[in-house]
C-alpha cells in the first residue's frame, strides 16, 4: 500500500496515473451534465412563486457546495505536501486553487444574477453571500502567493501553511458573519427558507447537477495536474519524449 | 532548560525593544497613519454630529485594522535580511516561542499605544465615554488578535522583495471576525445592547490565534528562510 503510494507520489508517475483516470471522469461530467441540464430546465416543472427564474439553483447550489469542497480538497493535499513532502500532493493543492476560486465567483455571480429579479438587488450584505466573498478572497489571496514565489517548492510550503490557516478560519469567518448578520439587522430575506419543501421533481435533478460538478471538479483537476507537472519537469527527457508523442 | 529560555526570551525582547528605540519611524508611523486616516472620515463626509457618531465605531476599528496591517511588513523584515532570523531557528530553544516574543514586542509597540490614542479618535467622533471605554476594551482584547494573525502572512512574504502589498491580500480576509465583533460591540453598547457575548468572542480568537498562530508563523518563517 505505502510502496504504490510512494510510487505515485512521483511526478512521472502520476502524470500516466492521471492521464488513465482523465476519461472515468470526463465521459460521466458531460453525460451528467447534459441530463442534469435538460431536467433542471426543460423536465422540471416551474415554480409556483418564483416561476422560471429559480432554475439558477441548478447551477448556482452545486457551484456554491463546490466552492467550500475544493478548499477542503485543496488544505488536505496542502497539508499532505507539508506531511510527506510529496510533489504530486503539491500540484494537486495548486491545481485546486484557480477551480475553488472559479466556483465561487460562479455561485456569487448566479446568485446576484437571481437576486436581481427575486430581492430586487443585485447584492444583499447576506450572512451567505458574504461569507461566500471573504472566501474568494481567500483563494485570491492563495493563488497570489503562490505566483509571487519564484521557487516553486518554497511557493508550495508557504502555500500551504496559507491554506490550512485558511480552514482554521473559515468557519470562525461563517459564524462570525452569520452572527453579524443577525445582531446587525432583523433577517429581510427569508426566500431561501421555503427550499426545505423542495419537490422531488427538482431535488432529483439538482442532485444530478451537483454529480455533475463533481466530476467536472475531477476531470479539470486531473487536465490542471498534468499541465503543471509538463511545466514543472519541462527539463527532463520524460516531458520531452511526451511533448514529441503529443 | 526552562530557566535558560526564560532568559533568551528575555534577551530576545530586550533586542527588540533596544532596536526599536533606536528606529523609531517604524512604529510612529503606523500611529500618525492611524490618526490621520480616521480624521480623514470627518473631512470627506461632512461634520454632522449624528452620522459621525453611528459610524464611528466601525471607522476607528477599519482604520486600526489598517494600521496594523501597515506596521506587518517590518515585524520579521530586518531579522531576516541581516541574518538573525536564521540563527533564531537555529537556537536550541521552542522557535514558536521566540516568535511569540516578536510578536509581543509588535503588540507592545503598535497595538497598545492604538489603544492609548484611541480615546482622542473617539473625542473626534462625539463618541460618549462609556462607548469610549468599550472601545478600549474590544481594541485591548482584538489588537493582540491582529498582531498574531498578521505575523502569519509577515512570515510567509518575509523572503519576498515586494511582500507588503501581498500581506495585506492574505490577511484581510482573516480580520474579518476581530472586524465584526470589535465595531459590532460599540455599535451594540451606543445603542445599549448586552455586549458580554461580542467581548467573549473577541477573547476566544484571542484565545485561539494566541496558541495556534505562532506555531503557524514559525512554520511559514522556517519556510521562508528555506
Amino acid at each position: 500500500m505505502l510502496q504504490t503510494i510512494t510510487k505515485l507520489a512521483s511526478l512521472r508517475n502520476f502524470y500516466f496515473f492521471c492521464g488513465k483516470l482523465l476519461p472515468w471522469f470526463a465521459w460521466p461530467t458531460l453525460i451528467l451534465m447534459l441530463v442534469g441540464l435538460y431536467w433542471g430546465l426543460v423536465e422540471a416543472p416551474a415554480d409556483y412563486q418564483q416561476k422560471d427564474s429559480y432554475r439558477i439553483i441548478f447551477v448556482h447550489v452545486p457551484a456554491a457546495w463546490m466552492s467550500l469542497f475544493v478548499y477542503m480538497v485543496m488544505a488536505v493535499s496542502a497539508a499532505a505536501s507539508l506531511i510527506w513532502k510529496t510533489k504530486a500532493s503539491e500540484v494537486v493543492a495548486n491545481s485546486c486553487a484557480p477551480i475553488g476560486a472559479a466556483f465561487t465567483f460562479l455561485a456569487l455571480a448566479t446568485g446576484s444574477l437571481w437576486g436581481k429579479p427575486m430581492w430586487g438587488t443585485w447584492w444583499e450584505w447576506d450572512a451567505r453571500l458574504t461569507s461566500e466573498l471573504v472566501l474568494l478572497f481567500l483563494y485570491l489571496g492563495y493563488m497570489a502567493l503562490q505566483s509571487a514565489f519564484e521557487d516553486k517548492r518554497t511557493a508550495a510550503r508557504a502555500t500551504a501553511i496559507l491554506a490550512i490557516v485558511g480552514v482554521v478560519n473559515i468557519p470562525i469567518i461563517h459564524y462570525s458573519v452569520e452572527w453579524w448578520f443577525t445582531l446587525h439587522q432583523g433577517p429581510t430575506v427569508q426566500v431561501m427558507q421555503d427550499k426545505q419543501a423542495m419537490d422531488k421533481s427538482m431535488l432529483i435533478p439538482l442532485m444530478i447537477m451537483a454529480t455533475a460538478f463533481k466530476f467536472y471538479f475531477a476531470t479539470v483537476l486531473l487536465m490542471r495536474s498534468r499541465n503543471e507537472i509538463l511545466e514543472r519537469e519541462s527539463h527532463t527527457k520524460w516531458v520531452q519524449e511526451e511533448r514529441e508523442r503529443l | 532548560m526552562i530557566n535558560s529560555s526564560q532568559h533568551a526570551l528575555k534577551t530576545l525582547l530586550w533586542r527588540d525593544f533596544t532596536l526599536a528605540a533606536r528606529n523609531k519611524s517604524e512604529w510612529l508611523n503606523p500611529l500618525l497613519f492611524f490618526v490621520f486616516a480616521a480624521v480623514l472620515f470627518p473631512l470627506g463626509i461632512g461634520p454632522d454630529t449624528v452620522i459621525l457618531k453611528q459610524i464611528a465605531p466601525g471607522i476607528i476599528w477599519v482604520v486600526a485594522l489598517l494600521a496594523a496591517l501597515l506596521s506587518l511588513d517590518t515585524m520579521f523584515r530586518a531579522d531576516y535580511e541581516d541574518g538573525s532570523l536564521e540563527q533564531l531557528t537555529l537556537s536550541p530553544y521552542p522557535f514558536g516561542m521566540l516568535v511569540l516574543g516578536k510578536i509581543a514586542v509588535h503588540w507592545l509597540l503598535t497595538g497598545l499605544p492604538l489603544i492609548l490614542l484611541s480615546p482622542l479618535l473617539a473625542t473626534f467622533f462625539h463618541l460618549d465615554f462609556d462607548a469610549t471605554l468599550i472601545l478600549m476594551q474590544t481594541l485591548l482584547l482584538g489588537t493582540p488578535v491582529l498582531s498574531l494573525v498578521g505575523a502569519i502572512g509577515s512570515a510567509l512574504t518575509v523572503g519576498l522583495k515586494r511582500g507588503s502589498m501581498l500581506i495585506s491580500l492574505l490577511v484581510l480576509p482573516l480580520y474579518v471576525p476581530v472586524l465584526i465583533f470589535g465595531a459590532n460591540a460599540v455599535a451594540a453598547s451606543t445603542v445599549g445592547l448586552d455586549i458580554s457575548g461580542h467581548l467573549m468572542l473577541i477573547a476566544a480568537l484571542l484565545a485561539l490565534a494566541l496558541t495556534l498562530a505562532p506555531l503557524a508563523t514559525a512554520a511559514a518563517l522556517r519556510a521562508s528562510i528555506g
